[in-house]
């Protein structure tokens, strides 16, 4: 019988948060015994098992835990309470080229890092090439570090971390890193890690990145485990609770003097859309209501895509329209002529503030949603035309 | 694929010596890599490179010969090959010591990020300026080569490995105690540079050990060979200079006494010294736990 790769049995992590901390002898003599310490639970009880093979996605708000428990399981905490039981070699990617030198070169660095996550002098040979041809790095391989970008920097430590050969992969975050072509390779891998029968467990924020690689989730919130298992469900479970936080943070900040009555999607008819195809236009027309008399506020809008993150925003004070002195109702159209984004979901955040929104009088944060359908593979859409001359 | 379970718990680490071992055996290429690491990072971009590691010994040579030889009219023959023959386990011995005192703190981005034992961060920096130590050995092996022929070959020189193996154990051992508590307090850095100035001076490397044993009476010379360093630096003393010229050691350069007794006393010193490393691993092992935490 098959025992669980990962076993998480009631762990708990406290962390000590000092006012302040004692870092010297000196110190130390002066403050004994009153040093204040404030404990901070960073995970309260969580268990669960993965089975050999199986890929977990863990998701959560920021804060709620995700990468405490995934540095436990990997060794570098200790949990505070609770055990943890791993069975097989374990790779963390925590940080990439977290041991990258900036004054070695690239070779150097693979060396390096290879070796300190576990890597024989003897396999790093034999991956080299493969490390290398990964990162697309074979022209600067012998330039030291500190003149890589950011992006040729990463790529380097993503592409030896997957040459560890791990039988369990922790991932925090990274994949999040590069271009998209890179994230489609990173994604690749990782299916390959799956087929190849590895355990793998994945911190995240983007649901959408869960969905298209996990196969069991967990949303941590506030240390604890809020839902474990179907990704589905675990997925519309972490929808709401962010939802509801912005929802929150909306209630607790805004003024509403000013409220956002209706917003609506509207395609080139004036008709409400949900789907919309690349290059066509779409309308977002937002109706406010100001409660009492307030000079110069303005409207903004904001698209997201389905991770979450910020694509486009404008605003009537950037397309330089003053709405004056105002109370009462308004319709503020934004009329966004083509939309040059392709396939997949889209948020959409309105705001009504002041010039400098320091003043915040009503906020839908991502609350109106439209898809734009699969048109070609192209990252964005150009419209383009065509004219043949005679000559 | 062998599973290789792990368990862990809230339980401050305990130090399995054999199986910690074979741990630390299966790490050795990232000791070997991270030692390198340490060198060629420090020598990287610089035009002398490695040389700068011969240029400090050379220094202390200039000086001290400059104020032993010509100032105060030292007695000690072929003054340079005595200074430099307890200089070089000195340096080894102090770099090493604030290396690794500072190896855990000065890897705070990898330690909270890679999971990987500790201990390699101390034996690195240690094994960095043992690889210094060897060019500066080879340096004086040629001089002296160059002075003495082979004159000095011979029982004695058995009386150098010995002696360096002891040297690396002690300051591994303090290095492993430092480098934890360092983590905590990071004035144990600063404590250890002062530490090591009176040390420096404790110990028979600008001046005759044999003066020492003859101004201080049999108990005095006792309590001033509780010093371990002193008793590493007097046996490479003795197979080096001592060796070289064994006319030297009647007038008061050396205490008077024959081979056995070096041994004896560096058998005493590594006796403590893997004693000390035990405890030193100890404290290493458990705090390492929270290593990742603290930084």
């Amino acid at each position: 019988m098959a025992e669980p790769a990962i076993s998480v049995r009631g762990v708990s992590k406290r962390f000590r948060l000092y006012h302040e901390r004692p870092t010297s002898l000196k110190e130390r003599f002066l403050r004994f015994r009153r040093t204040r310490a404030e404990d901070f639970w960073a995970l309260r009880d969580v268990t669960h098992d993965i089975e050999e093979g199986r890929t977990l996605g863990l998701l959560g708000p920021n804060g709620s835990g995700k990468t405490t428990l995934l540095k436990i399981i990997g060794g570098i905490l200790r949990p505070t309470e609770g055990e943890v039981v791993t069975r097989g070699r374990i790779a963390a990617l925590l940080e990439l080229g977290a041991g990258f030198h900036p004054e070695l070169t690239g070779r150097e660095n693979v060396y390096l890092n290879a070796s300190i996550l576990g890597l024989s002098r003897r396999e790093t040979d034999r991956y080299f090439d493969d490390i290398v041809g990964f990162a697309e790095l074979e022209d600067f391989i012998d330039n030291q570090v500190k003149y890589y970008s950011s992006g040729m920097f990463v790529r380097l430590g993503f592409a030896v971390a997957v040459h560890v050969d791990p039988q369990i992969l922790l991932v925090d975050e990274v994949l999040a890193v590069g271009d998209e072509a890179f994230q489609r390779k990173c994604i690749a891998r990782v299916r390959q890690f799956q087929r190849e029968g590895r355990t793998i467990v994945f911190v995240t924020h983007a649901p959408q990145l869960v969905h298209q690689v996990c196969d069991q989730a967990l949303m941590l919130e506030r240390g604890r485990v809020k839902v474990a298992g179907d990704v589905a469900e675990v997925i519309k479970r972490f929808r709401l609770t962010m939802l509801q936080r912005h929802a929150a943070f909306a209630r607790e900040n805004v003024t509403g003097d000013i409220t956002i009555e209706d917003v609506d999607l509207l395609d080139h008819t004036g008709k409400p859309v949900s789907v919309v195809s690349p290059g066509e236009p779409l309308s977002v027309q937002v109706e406010v209501a100001g409660h009492r008399a307030l000079d110069d506020p303005h409207v903004s809008i904001a698209v997201f895509n389905a991770n979450e993150e910020f694509i486009y925003g404008t605003s009537t004070r950037r397309l330089g329209v003053e709405l004056g002195r105002f109370q009462g109702r308004r319709r503020v159209t934004f009329e966004l002529k083509q939309l040059p984004i392709t396939e997949g979901q889209y948020l959409v955040t309105v705001g009504v503030h002041d010039a400098d929104k320091t003043v915040v009088h009503d906020w839908h944060d991502m609350r109106y949603a439209f898809d734009v359908v699969r048109y070609l593979e192209e990252g964005l859409f150009i419209p383009t035309e065509v004219r043949v001359d005679p000559l | 694929m062998s599973a290789e379970v792990q368990v862990r718990t809230n339980e401050p680490p305990r130090l399995r010596v054999a199986s910690r071992l074979g741990e630390l055996w299966r790490s050795r290429e990232v000791l070997v890599n991270l030692s390198r690491k340490e060198l060629k990072v420090r020598y990287k971009s610089s035009v002398l490179g490695v040389l700068w590691s011969m240029l400090n010994p050379v220094l202390y040579l200039a000086i001290f010969s400059l104020v032993f030889v010509v100032f105060l009219r030292g007695g000690i023959p072929k003054y340079p090959i005595y200074l430099l023959s307890g200089l070089l386990p000195w340096t080894l011995f102090s770099t090493g010591f604030q290396g690794a005192t500072t190896s855990v703190t000065g890897n705070a981005q990898l330690v909270p990020k890679i999971a990987f034992p500790r201990e390699v961060l101390p034996m690195a920096a240690i094994g960095a300026q043992t690889v210094n130590f060897f060019f500066q050995f080879a340096v004086l092996a040629a001089f002296m080569l160059i002075l003495f022929g082979l004159s000095f070959v011979g029982p004695s020189l058995l009386l150098l490995p010995a002696a360096l193996a002891v040297l690396l154990v002690f300051v591994l051992a303090l290095g492993f105690a430092t480098s934890s508590l360092n983590v905590r307090y990071r004035d144990t850095g600063h404590l250890v540079d002062l530490l090591l100035l009176a040390w420096f001076w404790s110990t028979p490397i600008v001046y005759p050990a044999g003066e020492v044993a003859e101004r201080m009476g049999d108990t005095g010379f006792f309590l001033y060979l509780l010093n371990p360093l002193a008793n590493v630096v007097l046996a490479f003393q003795r197979a080096l200079y001592g060796a070289a010229l064994p006319g030297a050691l009647a007038p008061g350069v050396h205490p008077p006494a024959d081979l056995s007794w070096y041994w004896m006393r560096l058998g005493v010193v590594a006796a403590a010294s893997l004693a000390l490393l035990y405890l030193a691993w100890r404290l290493f092992f458990r705090m390492s736990g929270d290593f990742a935490e603290e930084l």
